[in-house]
C-alpha cells in the first residue's frame, strides 16, 4: 500500500502532538464555559437588554377629563383640531429624508420648508428649539392649526405625502362659560419633565414623554383622574428602526371628569363684581395718603355654608388659562409671573394672607367668653385705650360708653377688644409669661384653624399666621441679627422698630396682644380661612375643609366618586355664644357698621349677616374686607389698598347675593331670575357616550338702573362706624 | 462483514463491482473518518440554515429572495464536498508533487488582490472580483502554507536521512510560509495572519523542528505584537477593534456595537434559544455581519445553549479526529498537513466564537463549515479532504 518506507514515529513528534491536543481540548473548554457564562448565568440581563433594543413604543394620548361645574357646564374641556404630524420612521426610509414630502407639506401648510424640517429633526444637545424630543416612533406634529382644507388635501393626495397623517385630536380648553374665566381654580397644563418622567417611571401611572401635567389648580389637584390612561402600541422593529411586528397594544383611556362645586353663573358674577368693585375702589380718594386707593388685588369667596363647598371663588388680577394651551410663549410667560403684572398665576383666596382686621373680632368674642368674660356684661367703649405711654384709639375716634360684646361686634368697637385683651396679657403674665398662661386669644384663634391649612383640594394653599408667643420667638430668633444691625433709638420709624425688635422683639409686649385682639399687628389670615370661620359660624359651628371638586365621574358616566365634605373641628364655642354672635352680625347688617349697604335688605325672608372690615397695612393703604353669611351662604371678599370693608367690598357682595337669590336692589325677589335660592345638590349626569346635558347659559347682566345711594342706604345713616 | 460470511456476494474475485468496491476491507470508503465527515457535513447544514436565519430579511443583501444565501450556503458546501471527494481521490501524496505550482498560483492570487483587481469589503482589501465573483486567495493560502511547508520539512525526514527537520530546512520553510502572509499583512488582513502565525507554529511543532525554533518564534511573535502596537503601524480602525472586545463602551458606535449586539444576541438564547427565525437580534439585524463572521450568534439566540454548545462538540469532534489521523499516521508529511489543519481550524474556531462571546478582539474570521463564505468554505472542505486522504493513505499498520 504505501511506497514510503515506514518512519518510526519519535517521541518528540507524539508528545507535541498530545500538547496540541490538549491546548485544542481547553481552547474548546474556555469557549464552553463562557457560553455558560452568557447565556445560562446572565442570560436574563441579556434577554431584558434584547427586549430594550427592538421594542418601541407609540402612544395614543388619553383625551383629558372635563372639569365641570355643579349644573355639567364645562370649566375645562378640549377641542378638536386637526394636527398634522410627520412619520420620522417613514421619513427616514426616504432617499432624501424625506426633504420632498415635508416641501410639499410645508407647501399645503402654507409654511416656510424650513419650519417644518425644523419641528421634526430630533432633539439633542447641540440642536436649538424647534425640534422633536419625544419618542423618534412618535408621529411629529407638525401644526395644530391644520384647517379641515388642507387635511383633506393632505389625505386625497396620500401617495403625495407618504408618512403624512392628518388627525383630529383633542387640544385643552378653557371656554369661560358666561365669561366665568375662574383661570387660578382651574389650574393650567404643561408640559412633564425629565425629573418627573424619572420619578414615576416605576409607578402605576408613569409618564410618557408627550404628557401634559396639571401645575396648579384643578389641574393638579385632580391630575391623575384627569389624565386617564395613555394607549401604547409596542412594536417589534429591526436595527433602522422599520417595523418588523406588532407585539401588544393598549387602547387609551380617557381620564375622567371632575365635576365641581362652582357655578358657572355665580363665578361670572363674583369676578364681575370683584373687578367691579376694584374699579370703583380705585375713583375713591384715600383720605390718609391723599391718592386714589390702588386696588391692586382682591379675592373673593362664595362658599355653601353648610357642606363648605366653594360656589365661586375669584382672584384679581386674572389671565386667560388658553394661553398656556399648546405651550406657552416666553413672552405671555414674562406677563404672567412678573412683577408688573402683580402675579395673576396667585389664586389670592388661598394664597395672598393679609392682617384681617375687624373680621377677626368673632375670634376675639370668642376667646373673650372661654377666658369667662360674660357676653353680655358691661364692657367701656371709651374713643381711646392707654397702654402705658401708647394710646391706641378708636376708630374715627369715637366712643359708645359701656356696651355688651355683641354690641361691640355691631359697631366694630375697637377699645372694647383692647380692654379684654390687655386683661388677659396681664393675667397671663404681661412681659414674663407664667407657666399656665392661658393666651386665651391666641388659643382660640388655633381653634378656629388659623395658622393652617385649611385643607381645601387646591395645591400650594397658605396658611396664616396666629403671632402668639412661640411665634414671636421664634421670629426674632431668625431675625434679631438683621434688627439689631439696622435698629438706631430714636431715627427713623423703620429703624426705631429695628431697635426695639432687637431688643425685647421675643416678647409680647402688651401692645402686640391689643393690637392682634382686633386682627391687626402681625395677625395674618387667607380668605378662605375666613370662609371657612364665617360659613362654620353659620352652620352651627362645624369647620369645614372647603372643596371644589364634588364628584370623579368615569367618561361614561357610570362610575361616580363623590367627594364628601370633611371637617377639621368645631368652632369653639357653646351653641348660646354661638347664637349671640349670630345675632350681633345680623345687627351688623341692619343697624352696625355695615347697615348702610344693606338698606332694603329682606332681613325677615333672608337673614342676613356680616362684619366688615378695614386693616391697616405698613406703608400701603387700607384692606378692605367683608365676610358675610345667610342659611346656605358665606360670602368673602377682599380688597388690597381697596379702603373700608364696606365701602369696597360691601356692595360687591351684596350684588352678588342678589343675583343668587334673584333680588333687585329693592329687596324684591324674582325666584325666575335668581341663580341659586338653594344650594345645588344633584349631579349633573354624563351619558354613557361621554356626553353632558348642560344647560346653556348666557353672561352675567349686572342691574342696568343701581338705585342711588341714598336709597340704597335706606333710613339715615345711623351714627355707627363704616369700615 | 463482507467476505467473511458464506453469502456475501462482495470482496472476491478479481472483477469487483463498484459498490462491491467501496464496500471493501481495504476501501476507500471503508476507510474514510466517518465521524469526521459526518460533523463536518452537519456543521454545513447547520450553518446553512443559521445563514438563512441570518439573511431571509435582510433584503438589501438578499436581492429580495430570502432563500438567497441559503441556496448559496448550500451550493457552497456541495462544491466543498466535491473538491474533498476529488482530493480524497488524488491523494494527498500525488499532490504532494504539485505542491509548488498550488503554493505559487496562491502567492499569485494573493498579489493578485493588490492591484486593482482587488475589492475592499468590510476595511479589509482581501478580495478578488474575477467574473463576478468574489475569492478571498488568503483562505487558500492558508492552505498551500501548510501544505508547502510540510513537503519541506518531511521531505528528508520521511526519506529516512534525518530524524528531524534541520535548522536550514526549517528557516527555508519559514521563508515558505512569510512571503505569502507579508502581502496579506499589506492587504490589511490581519486576522488571517494571525491565524497562519498559529498555523506555522503548529507545523513547525509537529516537525519535530527544535526547541529553540518554536521558543524563538513564540517571542518573536510577541515582540513584534508589541512593537506593531507601539510603533503604530496599525490603523486606527484595527486599534479600535482590538481594544472594544473587552470593553464595548470604547467604540460604542463601531466596533462595540457589534461585539456589545453580538453579546446580547447570545447572552439573550438562554438554555434552548427562542427559536430558528423567532430570535428578535437576528430579525432585527441588531448583529452587522451575522451571516459571515458573527453566525454564531444566530445559533446563540435561536438555538440557545443546546444549539451552540452542538457546534462547539461538533468542531470539537473534527479536531478529535484530526488529532487522531495526525498521530495515527506513521509518515512525518501526513502528520505536519494534519497538525497544521488542527492549528487552522481551532484557532480560527476560538478567535471567531471568541469573539462572540466578548474573549478575544474582534477580527474578520469566519466560522469554519458554519459562516457563509465561498473560499472559506472551498478551504476547510479541501482540508477535510486531506485528513480524509491521510487517513485513508495511512501506512496499515500490519
Amino acid at each position: 500500500m504505501s511506497n514510503i518506507p515506514e518512519t518510526g514515529r519519535t517521541p518528540r513528534v507524539q508528545i507535541r502532538l498530545v500538547v496540541i491536543q490538549v491546548l485544542v481540548l481547553s481552547l474548546l473548554l474556555t469557549l464552553g464555559g463562557r457560553l455558560w457564562y452568557l447565556q445560562i448565568r446572565n442570560g436574563q440581563e441579556y434577554t431584558d437588554e434584547a427586549k430594550n433594543n427592538h421594542v418601541q413604543q407609540v402612544v395614543q394620548p388619553a383625551v383629558r377629563g372635563s372639569i365641570l361645574d355643579s349644573r355639567g357646564v364645562p370649566l375645562a374641556d378640549n377641542e378638536t383640531r386637526l394636527v398634522v404630524s410627520a412619520s420620522r420612521t417613514e421619513l427616514m426610509k426616504m432617499n432624501d429624508d424625506g426633504k420632498a414630502v415635508l416641501t410639499r407639506l410645508a407647501d399645503v401648510l402654507d409654511m416656510k420648508p424650513k419650519d417644518v424640517m425644523d419641528k421634526v429633526r430630533l432633539c439633542d444637545a447641540k440642536t436649538p428649539q424647534p425640534c422633536w424630543n419625544g419618542s423618534p416612533y412618535q408621529p411629529i406634529p407638525v401644526t395644530d392649526e391644520a384647517t379641515t382644507q388642507q387635511a383633506l388635501q393632505i389625505r386625497e393626495r396620500a401617495e403625495d405625502f407618504p408618512g403624512i397623517t392628518a388627525e383630529p385630536t383633542a387640544v385643552r380648553r378653557y371656554p369661560a362659560p358666561g365669561l366665568a374665566n375662574t383661570a387660578q381654580v382651574l389650574g393650567y397644563l404643561s408640559p412633564v419633565t425629565d425629573d418627573e418622567i424619572a420619578k414615576a417611571q416605576d409607578t402605576d401611572s408613569p409618564y410618557l414623554r408627550s404628557d401634559q401635567v396639571g401645575r396648579s389648580g384643578l389641574e393638579r389637584t385632580y391630575d391623575k383622574e384627569l389624565r386617564g390612561k395613555a394607549g401604547v402600541t409596542r412594536y417589534e422593529v429591526d436595527n433602522l428602526g422599520r417595523v418588523i411586528g406588532q407585539q401588544r397594544s393598549d387602547d387609551a383611556q380617557p381620564g375622567a371628569n371632575v365635576i365641581t362645586s362652582i357655578d358657572a353663573r355665580v363665578q361670572a358674577v363674583t369676578e364681575y363684581e370683584l373687578n367691579q368693585a376694584m374699579k370703583a375702589a380705585r375713583k375713591e380718594m384715600d383720605r390718609n395718603t391723599n391718592q386714589h386707593y390702588k386696588a391692586d388685588a382682591g379675592a373673593a369667596v362664595v362658599m355653601e355654608a353648610k357642606t363648605g363647598r366653594v360656589i365661586a371663588m375669584a382672584s384679581n388680577p386674572t389671565y386667560d388659562p388658553n394661553s398656556w394651551v399648546g405651550g406657552i410663549s416666553a413672552k405671555d410667560y414674562a406677563k404672567l409671573t412678573g412683577k408688573k403684572s402683580n402675579f395673576p398665576l396667585l389664586n389670592r383666596a388661598i394664597q395672598a394672607q393679609a392682617a384681617p382686621g375687624s373680621i377677626f373680632k368673632v375670634v376675639s368674642s370668642a376667646a373673650a367668653v372661654n377666658a369667662g368674660y360674660e357676653f353680655d356684661g358691661d364692657y367701656p367703649c371709651p374713643s381711646s385705650y392707654n397702654v402705658g405711654s401708647q394710646v391706641f384709639k378708636n376708630f374715627e375716634s369715637r366712643g359708645y360708653g359701656n356696651i355688651t360684646i355683641g354690641r361691640a361686634l355691631e359697631v366694630s368697637c375697637d377699645t372694647v377688644y383692647y380692654g379684654l385683651a390687655h386683661k388677659e396679657w396681664l393675667k397671663d403674665g404681661g412681659m414674663k409669661p407664667k407657666k399656665d398662661a392661658k393666651n386665651w386669644f391666641y388659643k382660640t384663634a388655633h381653634q378656629f384653624g388659623l395658622g393652617a391649612e385649611t385643607g381645601i383640594d387646591l395645591p400650594n394653599e397658605v396658611t396664616g399666621r396666629v403671632p402668639d408667643r412661640e411665634w414671636k420667638q421664634k421670629y426674632w430668633e431668625a431675625n434679631k441679627d438683621a434688627w439689631c444691625k439696622q435698629g438706631k433709638k430714636g431715627g427713623t420709624y423703620v429703624q426705631q422698630l429695628a431697635y426695639e425688635g432687637c431688643l425685647e422683639g421675643n416678647l409680647m409686649r402688651a401692645g402686640d396682644s391689643v393690637n392682634y385682639s382686633i386682627g391687626q399687628g402681625d395677625t395674618l389670615v387667607t380668605p378662605i380661612q375666613m370662609a371657612t370661620i364665617y360659613a362654620a359660624i353659620a352652620n352651627g359651628g362645624t369647620l369645614y375643609n372647603p372643596t371644589v371638586g364634588k364628584a370623579v365621574v368615569s367618561p361614561d358616566g357610570k362610575n361616580v366618586r363623590q367627594i364628601a365634605p370633611k371637617s377639621h373641628g368645631r368652632l369653639p364655642m357653646s351653641k348660646k355664644t354661638r347664637d349671640q354672635i349670630d345675632e350681633a352680625l345680623a345687627g351688623v347688617a341692619t343697624r352696625g357698621s355695615a347697615a348702610w349697604r344693606f338698606g332694603g335688605w329682606p332681613q325677615d325672608k333672608i337673614p342676613m349677616h356680616a362684619k366688615t372690615g378695614t386693616a391697616e397695612v405698613y406703608g400701603k393703604q387700607t384692606t378692605s374686607w367683608f365676610a358675610s353669611y345667610t342659611e346656605d351662604y358665606t360670602i368673602v371678599m377682599t380688597i388690597s389698598q381697596g379702603g373700608t370693608g364696606s365701602g369696597a367690598s360691601g356692595p360687591a357682595v351684596r350684588k352678588i347675593y342678589e343675583a343668587m337669590y334673584g333680588l333687585n336692589p329693592k329687596g324684591e325677589q324674582n325666584l325666575k331670575k335668581a341663580l341659586m335660592p338653594q344650594p345645588q345638590v344633584a349631579l349633573p349626569t354624563i351619558e354613557p357616550d361621554g356626553s353632558i346635558d348642560a344647560p346653556k347659559i348666557a353672561p352675567y347682566e349686572p342691574p342696568k338702573d343701581p338705585l342711588d345711594e341714598q336709597t340704597l342706604a335706606g333710613p339715615p345713616a345711623s351714627p355707627v362706624r363704616r369700615d | 462483514m463482507a467476505g467473511t460470511g458464506g453469502f456475501s456476494v462482495s470482496g472476491y474475485g478479481p472483477e469487483r463491482g463498484t459498490w462491491a468496491k467501496l464496500a471493501a476491507r481495504d476501501s476507500v470508503v471503508r476507510r474514510l473518518d466517518w465521524p469526521l465527515l459526518f460533523s463536518a457535513v452537519a456543521l454545513s447544514l447547520l450553518g446553512s440554515l443559521l445563514v438563512w436565519s441570518a439573511t431571509r430579511n435582510r433584503t438589501q443583501l438578499n436581492e429580495g429572495d430570502p432563500y438567497f444565501f441559503l441556496v448559496r450556503h448550500l451550493l457552497n458546501t456541495g462544491i466543498g464536498f466535491a473538491l474533498m471527494a476529488g482530493t480524497v481521490w488524488l491523494g494527498h501524496r500525488t499532490l504532494r508533487g504539485a505542491v509548488p505550482v498550488l503554493y505559487g498560483l496562491s502567492v499569485v492570487l494573493v498579489v493578485l488582490v493588490l492591484t486593482p483587481l482587488g475589492a475592499t469589503i468590510n476595511g479589509a482589501h482581501a478580495w478578488l472580483r474575477i467574473a463576478g465573483l468574489s475569492l478571498q486567495p488568503s483562505e487558500f493560502v492558508k492552505v498551500t502554507i501548510i501544505l508547502g511547508m510540510a513537503m519541506m520539512l518531511a521531505a528528508r525526514v520521511d526519506a529516512g536521512d534525518q530524524t528531524y527537520p534541520d535548522h536550514r530546512t526549517v528557516a527555508k520553510s519559514l521563508a515558505l510560509a512569510v512571503v505569502p502572509m507579508a502581502v496579506v499583512m499589506l492587504m490589511p488582513d490581519l486576522g488571517s495572519v494571525m491565524v497562519m502565525v498559529v498555523i506555522v507554529l503548529g507545523v513547525l511543532l509537529a516537525s519535530g523542528a527544535s526547541n529553540r525554533w518554536i521558543i524563538g518564534l513564540v517571542s518573536a511573535g510577541v515582540v513584534g505584537a508589541i512593537a506593531v502596537a507601539a510603533l503604530g503601524v496599525l490603523d486606527e480602525y484595527q486599534i479600535n477593534r482590538f481594544a472594544a472586545f473587552a470593553n464595548p463602551e470604547l467604540d460604542p458606535a463601531g466596533v462595540g456595537y457589534n461585539t456589545n449586539q453580538a453579546r446580547i444576541a447570545i447572552g439573550s438564547g438562554g438554555l434552548t434559544g427562542t427559536g430558528l427565525f423567532h430570535g428578535s437580534q437576528t430579525t432585527g439585524q441588531f448583529v452587522p455581519e451575522q451571516q459571515t463572521d458573527f453566525v454564531f450568534t444566530v445559533a446563540g439566540e435561536e438555538l440557545g445553549f443546546l444549539g451552540a454548545g452542538l457546534i462547539l462538540f461538533l468542531l470539537g469532534v473534527v479536531m478529535w479526529r484530526a488529532c487522531r489521523i495526525a498521530r495515527e499516521t506513521t509518515e512525518l508529511y501526513g502528520t505536519i498537513v494534519a497538525a497544521g489543519i488542527i492549528a487552522w481550524f481551532a484557532f480560527q474556531s476560538f478567535e471567531n466564537i471568541g469573539m462572540t462571546l466578548g474573549i478575544m478582539p474582534v477580527a474578520g474570521l469566519p466560522l469554519p463549515f458554519v459562516s457563509y463564505g465561498g473560499t472559506s468554505m472551498f478551504a476547510v472542505w479541501i482540508a477535510v479532504g486531506l485528513l480524509q486522504s491521510i487517513r485513508v493513505q495511512r501506512p496499515m499498520s500490519a
